[in-house]
């Protein structure tokens, strides 16, 4: 058959996501310390996982009402309230989604229309392109840049917008750059976007791991929460990324129509796993403490240790990368991260995986112990020797 | 600073650098801080932990309970002393319930802390009884699971 002609058009123009080339180099190579995966090396926390074994046990195996257990989302509008100063009506306002990939998906089918303009900062998770136009929107990359702190700046997001623009996605705590947005930041954004008709989708999924400085909402902003769909969820908390548990916040009139969309593609997020999330609403906060800490402990190593070999690094201050500036070494992103693996036995993502700004870049993860981490810095110590 | 603490009971063979970069503080004042600390009793040691039963060595360990009447004027203290001065003795607590002391001892075989037990400790003169408990599997010792290799099963997504 020739299924280039007779398979959806959109769904062919589609890149596969940009690491897998990475990773299919990585093979079966032996003897590589790997820096790079996306998510907590912690297993999750053993009293959610008992809740969810126990709702197994009582015979809970039915589906729940489609926007999740109202449970789970009195808790999640409860935990809202009270972290970021954000109400949210449990009822109709508040979706459980099949992890923050499928919020951001149905939050876009949402709001965009056909030949809609959709700006996507870069470096950023690579979803936001690809789902963007999936549902008939044009992506927009606008570069942050590292004399920015990888920040969104006010001047940046006015050049970038048009009488197109609908949609602004804010990936922040951002992968892979670990900046933040300060209330003062998101207050320069919020000034142009007030009066507007362009929607925010902030992606918040990495809103309890920041050093420092607690994490603002968009959507606290003065005249922002009609405007803003928040997508978070339990993977990078809690460490549950398997549960694939995430939700939407969005006023009723948005949450509405993700509803719809959520309805038939995905009918209700699985049930064992709203019963861990409620749990770890119910009693999580000490294991995000105490994750939080053992991160923060990691990033000021990795940090200390590429600096004091002489490579210049960004100050992170949320999620769990860093992502240091390699441009001196005179090789491309991809050509470094290649060298790195093969001669220095050290796997890191080229920042090209998260866009074309990323050239000059990489992401390195620190979702792995000291120890490991230390073995890993000894190498790459001794690889940048020999360049 | 519990914190340096907590991190060293966890692994000892961190080294000042690295808990000065993961601390935020200089790698002299850690130096200064450990000794400090092993000046003062908080710091009381540094083990290995080792799975024994991966190795050819033979032995086997007993919890034992241990009640007793304690004497005047001299009180619980000094029957541990008699007991803990035992090199067979690994550790030595004091219990609230339903006995007094427990006792953990190592010996080769079980032969051997039967004895130790029926002439070392039984005829001490405040011991009322004894009752000797063999471990038959440590699955998890200071928050170490035994047997288990970790493997990262992580799948590399973003």
């Amino acid at each position: 058959m020739d299924y280039e002609r007779i398979l959806s058009r959109t769904a062919q123009e589609i890149k596969p996501s940009g690491i897998r080339k990475f990773f299919d180099l990585l093979g079966d190579m032996k003897d590589v310390i790997a820096l790079t995966v996306g998510q907590p090396d912690f297993v999750t926390p053993w009293h959610i996982r008992v809740s969810a074994i126990e709702s197994l046990e009582k015979g809970k195996t039915y589906y729940t009402s489609n926007s999740g257990t109202l449970e789970l989302r009195t808790e999640i509008a409860a935990y809202t309230a009270r972290r970021f100063g954000l109400t949210y009506d449990p009822k109709d306002e508040i979706i459980v989604t099949v992890g923050g990939s499928e919020a951001i998906d149905i939050a876009m089918r949402s709001i965009v229309n056909p030949s809609d303009e959709v700006i996507v900062p870069q470096p950023s998770f690579v979803c936001y392109g690809p789902i963007a136009s999936l549902a008939g929107g044009t992506p927009v990359f606008l570069e942050t840049r590292e004399k920015d702190c990888f920040k969104l700046t006010p001047e940046a997001l006015r050049a970038a917008i048009t009488p197109k623009t609908k949609l602004l996605v804010l990936p922040f705590p951002n992968n892979p750059t670990g900046a933040i947005m300060t209330a003062e930041d998101l207050e320069g954004i919020a000034e142009i976007l007030r009066g507007t008709d362009i929607m925010v989708l902030s992606d918040e999924i990495y809103c309890e791991l920041t050093y420092g400085r607690e994490h603002v909402s968009i959507a606290s902003l003065d005249g922002m929460r009609e405007r803003t769909v928040i997508v978070n969820g339990f993977s990078k908390t809690y460490a549950m990324t398997g549960w694939r548990m995430g939700y939407t916040l969005a006023p009723r009139e948005i949450s509405k129509q993700m509803l719809k969309i959520h309805q038939y593609a995905i009918m209700c997020a699985p049930t064992a796993s709203q019963f861990a999330a409620l749990e770890a609403l119910r009693n999580g906060d000490e294991d995000v403490a105490m994750m939080r800490a053992e991160y923060n402990r990691r990033r000021r190593y990795l940090v200390g240790g590429l600096r004091g070999m002489g490579i210049d690094c960004f100050q992170p201050e949320g999620a769990f990368y860093v992502y240091p500036n390699i441009s001196r070494f005179g090789l491309s992103s991809e050509e470094f991260c290649q060298k790195l693996l093969y001669e220095g036995g050290v796997a890191i993502v080229p920042g090209t995986a998260f866009g074309d700004c990323g050239e000059g870049f990489a992401r390195i993860s620190y979702a792995y112990s000291v120890e490991h981490i230390a073995k890993a810095l000894d190498r790459i110590e001794k690889f940048i020797g020999t360049l | 600073m519990n914190e340096l603490l907590k991190l060293l009971e966890n692994d000892a063979r961190l080294s000042p650098e690295t808990l000065a970069l993961m601390l935020d503080k200089e790698t002299g004042d850690i130096k200064k801080m450990i000794e400090e600390y092993e000046r003062e009793g908080v710091i009381v040691g540094y083990h290995t932990m080792i799975d024994w039963d991966k190795t050819d060595r033979e032995y086997v360990t007993a919890m034992i309970e241990i009640k007793i009447t304690p004497q005047r004027d001299r009180g619980y203290d000094y029957i541990a002393q008699k007991i803990y001065n035992y090199p067979e003795v690994e550790t030595l607590y004091l219990m609230s319930g339903g006995f007094d002391l427990a006792v953990f001892i190592k010996g080769r075989t079980m032969r051997e802390v039967a004895f130790f037990v029926a002439q070392k400790l039984a005829t001490l003169e405040d011991v009322v009884s004894t009752a000797t408990h063999f471990v038959l599997r440590k699955y998890k010792d200071n928050n170490v699971v035994y047997g288990a290799v970790p493997v990262d099963e992580r799948g590399n997504e973003f």
